[in-house]
């Protein structure tokens, strides 16, 4: 039931990619997400397949999997590509009763597809190799630079790692919960929208008592601890650039300069 | 009215890269009235078995019966089965949600479509069974102690009149005196109504003092299936398993050792008062 959800979506296998800073990551997502709005021919987006290809590769995730991530922009990617597709000016290379088929319209459709599909499964390759408290880590220390104009940037990320902590345990509690009330004859399943919503009840109370109940005692358990914000906090495992950071640092400035290049060149 | 398990088996996560066996081949079958005992580690796999008894949980491969009849069968009424097969989750006090104390115990019995009135007789009749009178009905459930709460979600699943009742640790984070009173109200429902009780515990002491048969259960295998007496003389092996026999019984095996002439299947401490009594007169 609810327990097959996989949330963050992380792949527990060891990669070179996984063991990277989640800076570099982060950073290297950014340079790839550059360059596919950089690109605008072919050569372009070869170069990106490649490198994409070439990253997929070396993250040992299987591409199945990878692609997983496509199923939720299906919609939106089959009505830009038909707009694009039906609606752009040029050349006719196919008319059927108002449909009119031209060669710039087939051009940008096909490019306006790739990208959105490699923008996700770019960023897809970030979430596979990057657990979310290093996500979190990461994006604080990145960040870090909007603390000194008044953004609590701390605050936000311990707040982000709490949520992610907590999701895999709400989930559990209402599979728990959801369980116990069926136990008792409870129907989450048939009847129409205003019944459904009534069935929502007994899980929803419980629920949202033992949320409230968890975060007063995780709460008083920080107090405890004497959590008093982020000045002056040190980390159990601090993020330090290692000498293979240094070299995928490297490749995505390569990367991009190449992007940039041929975007200029052609 | 039997409830018989054969080759039950269940995997977690099936077909992922974290797929795990929770149940081994497990097979066994509870009689009308029996009081069992359910006993193994953390993660053993006794959770997972009693979900399957009510079709919470569907094995991976393996029957359930009830009464006979298969309950993975087309069209089996699930309902009903969980109607007939109550059963109480590990802390159900955090299942409460209503206002007040008697319309949370109404829930079970509205679900089952009765009658407005037959409704209240059960809510009536189960919350006295659980030992709670009228100046609860109207308390909200969440102002309650620990001990209370326990027993307003013990009757809502007894107000759905269940002929098999499974406890999942119902004492479990509750002080000696609120123990005592659960597990002598279930005893009693077991003597006076004849319900076929399957509780889980990790006390020895009350599967000795209450259970008629006990099933022992380790990673995911049922590993033994007998009276307590017998299958505390195993004791070593239970340990084995991270579980232990009743402290009384070390205290019998370990006088045995110094030469008492007492039984060895001693797991109740009147018990081996009296043995050890008699042992004393006669020496």
């Amino acid at each position: 039931m609810l327990r097959d959800i996989t949330l963050g979506q992380y792949y527990p296998v060891d990669s070179p990619v996984h063991r990277l800073d989640p800076r570099t990551k982060l950073f290297g997502t950014m340079v790839f997400i550059i360059s596919l709005f950089v690109a605008d021919s072919i050569w372009g987006y070869l170069a990106a397949t490649v490198a994409l290809g070439l990253v997929i590769r070396l993250t040992k995730v299987p591409f199945s999997f990878m692609v997983r991530g496509l199923r939720g922009i299906l919609v939106l990617l089959l009505i830009s590509v038909s707009f694009n597709l039906f609606l752009t000016d040029g050349q006719v290379l196919v008319q059927l009763w108002i449909f009119r088929i031209t060669w710039e319209g087939l051009r940008t459709a096909a490019f306006m597809a790739v990208r959105l599909i490699y923008l996700v499964l770019g960023s897809t390759v970030m979430t596979l190799t990057t657990t979310p408290n290093e996500l979190t880590d990461g994006l604080e220390k990145s960040l870090g630079f909007l603390g000194k104009v008044g953004v609590p940037v701390h605050e936000i990320s311990m707040m982000m790692s709490i949520a992610l902590r907590f999701i895999p345990i709400l989930v559990e509690e209402t599979d728990k919960i959801m369980k116990a009330q069926m136990a008792r004859g409870a129907d989450f399943e048939s009847g129409n929208l205003i019944q459904k919503a009534k069935a929502m009840v007994p899980l929803l109370v419980p629920l949202f008592i033992s949320a409230f109940r968890r975060a007063t005692d995780l709460a008083m358990a920080m107090e405890a601890r004497c959590y008093r914000g982020g000045s002056g906090r040190t980390k159990m495992k601090p993020l330090r650039y290692q000498s293979r950071d240094r070299i995928a640092y490297g490749a995505e400035l390569l990367y991009l300069a190449v992007m940039i290049g041929l975007a200029v060149v052609l | 009215m039997s409830i018989k398990v054969e080759h039950l088996n269940h995997i977690y996560g099936e077909g992922t890269a974290f797929s795990q066996y929770a149940l081994k081949d497990v097979n066994f079958t509870i009689e009308d009235g029996e009081f069992v005992g359910l006993i193994g580690h953390t993660g053993s796999g006794k959770s997972t078995l009693i979900q399957h008894l009510n079709g919470l949980l569907r094995a991976s491969s393996g029957a359930v019966y009830y009464n006979g009849e298969n309950i993975y069968a087309d069209g089996y009424d699930m309902k009903k089965l969980r109607s007939k097969v109550g059963l109480v989750f590990q802390y159900p006090e955090y299942q409460l949600f209503e206002v007040d104390v008697f319309s949370d115990v109404c829930f079970g019995p509205r679900n089952l479509g009765l009658e407005k009135e037959e409704v209240e007789a059960r809510a009536r009749e189960a919350l006295s069974l659980v030992g709670l009178d009228e100046s609860f009905y109207a308390q909200s459930p969440f102002e309650l102690s620990g001990g209370q709460k326990r027993r307003v979600a013990i009757a809502g699943v007894l107000a759905m009149e269940p002929e098999v009742l499974i406890l999942d640790e119902p004492t479990a984070g509750l002080d000696p005196r609120g123990r005592d009173e659960i597990l002598d109200k279930i005893s009693q429902l077991h003597r006076e109504k004849g319900m076929t009780i399957i509780l889980v515990s990790h006390s020895m002491e009350d599967m000795a003092r209450y259970a008629g048969r006990l099933i022992v259960m380790n990673h995911g295998e049922k590993v033994f299936d007998d009276a307590p007496k017998e299958v505390f003389k195993h004791y070593k092996e239970l340990e084995k398993m991270g579980l232990a026999a009743p402290q009384i019984t070390y205290v019998v095996h370990e006088l045995r050792e110094h030469g008492a002439e007492i039984a060895d299947d001693l797991t109740t401490v009147a018990e081996a008062r009296d043995a050890i009594l008699a042992a004393l007169r006669k020496g």
